[in-house]
């Protein structure tokens, strides 16, 4: 097929299997090169029993958490699941920063049985099953229930009308079979729906009959955005996280301080 | 893995044909699957549990009023029809890279622990790759294995159904070796060429032996050990292009139809309409979002 400079392109296909990838063997040197990569790829440093499990993913929920959630006086480093793919800025693996890739575990220290886990970096497709495992395989399953916070571009929504004319940031849900509680949002409709992490975590709660709750925010920033941050709000009157919220003027500050520091990591002088 | 759910959970589809979509070109298999798990009403009864698939989840791609429409639904999942003796799989996301042979081996494993009885296979390929012959006529292709020509074989030729053609191996050089060619068919040709069923071990051995499918090694060690069983297989598919590929699902599936009456046809016509199947809910907006009125 030709795109719109004139470029003749090969058109990619659904069927995601090429004759000639089905039929190419992988050499031992594949091999072992798969080996090594798939160590470095996921490691998991904790294991605790819980009842709680917060899983924020993505900038813009995890600041939220941390504005209105963490903090170092209630709240513990318990532990982190590090990982390695071709996003990865760096390939240190002992000095955690929050850009790194590694998915950080905190438990609150008034109830160890509150996991949050920060998620910032990305977990390639390939990774998540693998995640999956390191991180709910350590943890008792019967009375678990787990929220995950997320965010999407608006552009990925489908409605019968323009997603231009469309009240953006929203927030939407989607639970298990198991979640009886209360929502803060709509469900959202078909034909809509989640990839990435959220959806691998809210498939496996689902399959296994864990009760679990995705509150994924549309929105048109893609970077660190106060109105994308505040839409999750409504979330800290749920059942879960209404015990867990800091005072207000502390998460204010809070919020401002990460979005200073975002602005200055962002500069392209600095 | 197969995960049951709901209140009668069965493992076992002892009898049962198994109706499947490959991932090809159109996703053509897996729009027949909705509308053949739509129009029948069919309950879920399972998921697919695998590290081979796209996570995706959505609610009830399927529902028809508010009341049905809050349940999850992930990226494989099982329904059935006992009183048609119909098990479904639904496969609702592409292979993650690498993984597709690992699925084959998982779903035919699970094929033969369910004890169904056959499998079949629904697939597309590039209508732009047939050669002259093939670009006139029907463009639905059938594929029997072994077991199962014995039982349905003469079906087929009354049907006047086209079995699908072998092309030659190496064309221009030598026309006399022919091989199954089905491009943009995803899985389709090694489901169907690996339906016998290779015990981890099997494969194992031939890794390490090196070997490969013409040595006389190979056919020996089939033949001599007991971990190989065929499972009937049929693969019905459709030649067509990436585009609106809801006209190449209904015609699969009448295709389907003709064999399987799975839903009866009320008028004169031999065939059945596309107003006898349910188009599924999630099948709104397929091509995007509405367009922003400032673009006129």
């Amino acid at each position: 097929m030709a795109t719109f400079f004139g470029e003749v392109v090969t058109a990619l296909s659904r069927a995601g299997v090429d004759e000639e990838e089905a039929e190419r063997e992988e050499t031992p040197e594949d091999l072992e090169i798969r080996r090594e990569l798939e160590k470095k790829r996921c490691r998991r440093r904790w294991g605790r029993d819980l009842l709680t499990l917060v899983l924020p993913t993505g900038c813009n929920a995890v600041a939220f958490l941390s504005s209105f959630i963490l903090d170092s006086v209630r709240w513990e480093v318990v532990g982190a699941v590090s990982l390695w793919n071709e996003w990865c800025r760096t390939l240190d693996a002992t000095n955690v920063l929050p850009t790194d890739s590694f998915c950080l575990f905190y438990r609150l220290i008034s109830d160890p049985t509150v996991l949050l886990c920060q998620c910032n970096c990305h977990v390639a497709e390939d990774q998540q099953f693998q995640w999956l495992e390191k991180v709910f395989g350590y943890i008792q399953k019967k009375d678990l229930q787990v929220i995950i916070l997320s965010t999407c571009p608006v552009t990925n929504y489908k409605t019968p009308e323009s997603t231009l004319t469309l009240p953006s940031p929203f927030l939407k849900a989607l639970k298990t079979k198991e979640f009886k509680d209360t929502i803060c949002c709509p469900l959202l409709e078909q034909p809509n729906i989640v990839q990435d992490l959220p959806a691998a975590v809210l498939s496996y709660c689902q399959v296994w009959q864990i009760p679990a709750v995705l509150y994924q925010c549309y929105t048109d920033v893609i970077k660190l955005d106060t109105v994308t941050i505040e839409t999750f709000k409504p979330v800290l009157s749920s059942k879960i996280m209404a015990s867990l919220v800091k005072d207000v003027p502390e998460s204010t500050e809070m919020l401002k301080k990460l979005l200073a520091t975002n602005e200055i990591h962002n500069n392209i002088y600095t | 893995m197969f995960v049951p759910c709901g209140t009668a959970a069965r493992r076992d589809f002892k009898g049962f044909t198994l109706l499947m979509p490959s991932v090809s070109v159109g996703n053509v298999g897996q729009l027949v699957i909705d509308l053949v798990i739509s129009t029948l009403d069919m309950p879920k009864v399972g998921y697919f549990y695998t590290d081979c698939l796209v996570p995706m989840v959505g609610n009830n791609p399927y529902a028809t009023a508010e009341e049905n429409s809050t349940e999850l639904s992930i990226n494989a999942e099982v329904y059935s029809l006992p009183s048609k003796k119909l098990v479904v799989l639904q496969i609702r996301s592409p292979f993650i890279k690498n993984k597709y042979r690992s699925f084959c081996q998982t779903v035919l494993s699970w094929v033969k622990s369910s004890k169904c009885a056959r499998v079949i296979l629904l697939s597309s390929s590039h209508a732009y790759q047939r050669d002259d012959q093939q670009l006139h006529g029907t463009p639905l292709r059938y594929l029997l294995s072994p077991t199962i020509q014995k039982t349905v074989g003469d079906q087929m030729q009354k049907l006047n159904w086209k079995e699908m053609e072998k092309v030659a191996a190496y064309p221009e050089i030598n026309n006399a070796e022919k091989v199954l060619h089905i491009p943009g068919g995803g899985i389709t040709k090694l489901l169907f060429t690996e339906r016998i069923l290779l015990s981890m071990s099997f494969s194992f051995v031939l890794k390490k032996k090196n070997w490969v499918e013409h040595q006389p090694a190979y056919s020996h060690f089939k033949k001599t050990t007991n971990c190989s069983k065929e499972i009937p297989m049929a693969v019905l598919l459709k030649f067509c292009s990436e585009g609106d590929n809801i006209p190449d699902a209904l015609a699969l599936v009448n295709y389907l139809n003709e064999w399987l009456q799975l839903i009866k046809n009320e008028s004169s016509s031999t065939t059945t309409t596309a107003s006898h199947w349910k188009i599924p809910s999630s099948w709104r907006l397929l091509f995007g979002s509405g367009l922003p009125p400032a673009l006129f």
